[in-house]
C-alpha cells in the first residue's frame, strides 16, 4: 500500500486534488473526450502540484525511458514485475506528469512509469525511482528537442539520484548517462541507428565502432560488458539461457524484452516467470494489432523517427504485403520531416505502396527519390485500402497518423 | 546532355554533417542528373578518408554542435576539399556547413574562430530565440530561381560582407537571423540555413548547381515536387507552421501539449 503523507494539511489538499481530478475525468468520459486520465491529472496538478511526489513516497517506482520502445517496454515490464506484486502503470502511454498522476493514484506497491525522455529529470526529482530502464537515444522531433546530446546531458545529471540503471550497453549516450547511477545492469540491446552516437557524449571525440563494440578515441569510454544479451532467439546471461519466443515481431522487441527481464530479475523476479509474463504482451496501445476491415487484414505499425522507420522498414521488408504509409507533421510528430531522407526506403522496392496523411506529398517525393512508385490517396485509410487487393496490408504510420488510422478503422468497424 | 565523364558529387562527412536529412540533397542531385541521362557518381567521404580534389560538386551538411566541432577538426586540414573549393568547384553548404565555410563562426564553446573563408560572411548567434519553422524567400543571389522553400531550425545568424550576396530575401522565417536575408552566394558556393531538404524542395537550385558543373540541362518538370512546393509555400504563407508566431502558435502549442500528454 502507498504510504500516506504525514502533514494533515497536505493530506487534505491531496485528497481534494484527487477528488477534483476524478470529477474532471468522469466529466471527460461522459462527454466522450477520451479516458479522462490526462484531464484528471491536469486538474490534480493544478490543485496540488506536489501530487506525484506525495503519491510516490514509499513505493517502488521503475522508470522506462528512451526515444523508441517506451510504451511496449513499459507494458512488458508491468507484466514481468506483476510476477512479484501488483503493478500500477501509465499503460496508455501518457508519459508526462498528468499521466503519472493517473498511474500513481492506483495504490499498487510497484509503479512502472513510462517517461518522456525530456521529462526524465523532472520525474526522477519528483518520484525518486528505484530504477530506470534506459532504452536508446536518437533524433526525434528536432523541432522540440533540437539536439540529442543535450538530452544525454540532462539524463546524466538526473540519474545520479537513481540507485540502479538498466542500460543499453550498445548506445554510447545511454551508457554515459547510466554510469551516473550507483549501479548498472547492462543489456546488449543493439543499436542499429548509429548516426546520433558518432561523437562521444563525455568528451566530444569520435566514437569508433567495430562490430558491436565501440570505443571513444579521446577519453576511452567504451561498451561495458553486458550482463544480458540476445543470441538468435535466446535471452542469455551468465546464469540462464531462455528461448524468447515473443509474439511481438522485430529484433527491437527482442531487445526490449531482454531489458525488461534484466530489470525484473534485478528487482527480484525469477527469469522464467518474468519472461513468461512478457510473452503475454501481444498488442500495445493498438501497435502490432491486426484488424479486419472489408476484405483486408490490416497490421498497424507505428514508427515516429528515423531510428523507428529504419527498424520498421527492416521488419516489413521481410514480407510482400501492400503498404499504406501514413504521415503527418503535428507538433508531436515533429514539424520538419526532412529526416525522411536519413532513412533508405529501398527495402520496400517491388511493393505496392499507397501514401496518405497531411504530409503525403513529402512522403511521396521521398519514395520517388529512392526510385519507388506510389499512389497518393489523400487522407483516409479507407481510400488507400480501396486501391489495394484483398488480403493483408501493412499500415505504417507516424504518431498522429497512427492515432488517426486507429480512430478511423474503429469508427468504420462500428458502422 | 551528353557528357564524356561522370559528374562527381562528394557528400562530405555524412555521418557528422547530416542531422536534418542532408543526404536528401545528394539524392535530389543524382535523381535530377540521371533523369537527363547525365552520368553521376556520388562519393561519400568519411573524416578518416581522403576526399577527391577533382570532384565537380561538394555537399557540406548540417550537424549538432559536437558533430560540427568534430567535422571542423578534420575539414580545416582537408587540403583536397579546400583546394577544390578555392579552385571554383561547386558547393552547397547547409546550416553548420554554411558556418564552416564562412570567414568566422562561433564554435561550441562560444568563441569566434576563423572558418574556411570561402564566404565573406560572419556567423554568430541569434541572441534571443531559435529560428524554427517554414521559410519562404524570394531569390536574390541567383535571380533566375523561382521562390525558395525550406524549413529552418537553428540559432546561428549570418552577416554578409560585400563579396557575398544573400541567396534570398525572406518573406516568412528568420533566415540569416535578421528576418530579411537568407543564405549566401559567392562564386560557385551556395550556402543556406534551409532544410527540407533544400534541393528536394527547390529543384531549380539543384539544376543550377548541376549546370555550374555540367553546362546547360534540358528542362525537367516534376509534378510531385511542384505539388509539394505549392503545399509548403502555401502553408508558410498562411503562417500556420511557424512555431513562434503569436496567438495561433500558442493555441497550437497548447493542442500539441494535450496530444503529447495523451500519449506521444
Amino acid at each position: 500500500m502507498s504510504q500516506r503523507p504525514s502533514s494533515p494539511d497536505r493530506g487534505l489538499r491531496l485528497r481534494a486534488a484527487l477528488g477534483a481530478g476524478r470529477v474532471a475525468s468522469a466529466l471527460s468520459r461522459r462527454t466522450g473526450r477520451g479516458s479522462g486520465g490526462v484531464i484528471g491529472g491536469r486538474v490534480v496538478l493544478k490543485v496540488q502540484p506536489d501530487t506525484p511526489r506525495l503519491l510516490a513516497q514509499g513505493r517502488r517506482i521503475h522508470l522506462v525511458s528512451g526515444t523508441n520502445g517506451k510504451t511496449t517496454t513499459s507494458a512488458m515490464l508491468t507484466a514481468a514485475l506483476g510476477t512479484l506484486a501488483p503493478v500500477a502503470s501509465n499503460a496508455d502511454g501518457a508519459n508526462t506528469p498528468p499521466g503519472f498522476v493517473a498511474a500513481l493514484a492506483d495504490p499498487a506497491e510497484q509503479v512502472v512509469l513510462e517517461t518522456d525522455e525530456g521529462w526524465l529529470p523532472w520525474t526522477v526529482r519528483n518520484t525518486h525511482p528505484a530504477s530506470a530502464l534506459l532504452l536508446n537515444l536518437s533524433r526525434d522531433q528536432l523541432t522540440r528537442h533540437h539536439e540529442v546530446g543535450k538530452i544525454a546531458v540532462s539524463w546524466r545529471e538526473a540519474l545520479a539520484e537513481v540507485p540502479t540503471a538498466i542500460g543499453n550497453a550498445d548506445d554510447p549516450d545511454v551508457v554515459w548517462a547510466a554510469m551516473a547511477s550507483s549501479q548498472q545492469v547492462w543489456v546488449a540491446a543493439g543499436q542499429w541507428w548509429t548516426q546520433d552516437s558518432v561523437a562521444c557524449p563525455r568528451c566530444g571525440s569520435r566514437c569508433h565502432r567495430d562490430g558491436v563494440s565501440w570505443t571513444c578515441g579521446g577519453c576511452g569510454l567504451s561498451r561495458p560488458k553486458p550482463d544480458w544479451w540476445v543470441e538468435d532467439d535466446d535471452l542469455v546471461s551468465s546464469d540462464v539461457r531462455l528461448p524468447l519466443q515473443l509474439p511481438l515481431p522485430g529484433r527491437f522487441n527482442k531487445a526490449n524484452a531482454a531489458m525488461v527481464v534484466a530489470a525484473a530479475v534485478h528487482a527480484g523476479a525469477e527469469p522464467e516467470k518474468a519472461l513468461t509474463a512478457v510473452r503475454e504482451v501481444r498488442t500495445v496501445a493498438g501497435r502490432y494489432a491486426v484488424q479486419e476491415y472489408a476484405d483486408h487484414r490490416i497490421r498497424l505499425l507505428l514508427a515516429k523517427n528515423p531510428a523507428g522507420w529504419l527498424e520498421t522498414i527492416q521488419l516489413i521488408s521481410q514480407g510482400d504485403a501492400p503498404l499504406v504509409l501514413a504521415f503527418n507533421s503535428q507538433g508531436v510528430d515533429g514539424r520538419d520531416p526532412s529526416w525522411l531522407y536519413d532513412v533508405s526506403f529501398r527495402g520496400l522496392a517491388g511493393r505496392r505502396i499507397v501514401v496518405i496523411g497531411e504530409r503525403a506529398a513529402d512522403m511521396g517525393v521521398r519514395l520517388k527519390m529512392d526510385g519507388l512508385e506510389y499512389v497518393d490517396a489523400g487522407r483516409r485509410v479507407r481510400d488507400a485500402l480501396a486501391l489495394l487487393p484483398p488480403g493483408q496490408v501493412d499500415v505504417l504510420a507516424n504518431y498522429t497518423a497512427f492515432q488517426d488510422a486507429r480512430r478511423e478503422l474503429a469508427h468504420a468497424a462500428g458502422q | 546532355m551528353p557528357r564524356d565523364s561522370e559528374l562527381a558529387v562528394v557528400l562530405v562527412y555524412p555521418d557528422l554533417l547530416g542531422t536534418y536529412g542532408d543526404r536528401g540533397n545528394a539524392l535530389a542531385l543524382t535523381y535530377r542528373a540521371r533523369a537527363r541521362d547525365l552520368p553521376v557518381r556520388l562519393i561519400e567521404v568519411a573524416p578518416d578518408e581522403t576526399a577527391p580534389e577533382t570532384a565537380d560538386l561538394y555537399l557540406v551538411g548540417g550537424g549538432e554542435d559536437v558533430s560540427q566541432a568534430l567535422a571542423w577538426e578534420t575539414l580545416k586540414a582537408e587540403k583536397n576539399i579546400i583546394a577544390a573549393l578555392r579552385g571554383g568547384a561547386s558547393c552547397l553548404a547547409v546550416c553548420a556547413g554554411f558556418q564552416l565555410l564562412s570567414r568566422e563562426f562561433r564554435d561550441r564553446d562560444g568563441k569566434m574562430v576563423a572558418g574556411l573563408g570561402l564566404l565573406d560572411v560572419v556567423c554568430a548567434r541569434i541572441p534571443d530565440r531559435r529560428a524554427v519553422g517554414e521559410v519562404v524567400a524570394e531569390p536574390v543571389g541567383i535571380p533566375a530561381l523561382p521562390t525558395l522553400s525550406g524549413y529552418e531550425n537553428h540559432q546561428g545568424n549570418a552577416v554578409l560582407g560585400p563579396d557575398a550576396r544573400p541567396l534570398g530575401r525572406v518573406t516568412r522565417g528568420l533566415g540569416n537571423g535578421d528576418g530579411q536575408t537568407e543564405g549566401a552566394v559567392q562564386g560557385n558556393v551556395v550556402a543556406t540555413y534551409l532544410h527540407g531538404p533544400v534541393l528536394v524542395r527547390n529543384p531549380a537550385l539543384a539544376d543550377h548547381l548541376l549546370e555550374q558543373a555540367a553546362g546547360p540541362l534540358a528542362p525537367l518538370s516534376d509534378e510531385a515536387v511542384e505539388r509539394l512546393r505549392r503545399e509548403r509555400i502555401g502553408a508558410a504563407l498562411r503562417d500556420d507552421t511557424r512555431q513562434n508566431s503569436g496567438i495561433l502558435h500558442k493555441l497550437r502549442a497548447f493542442g500539441g501539449r494535450m496530444a503529447k500528454a495523451r500519449g506521444a
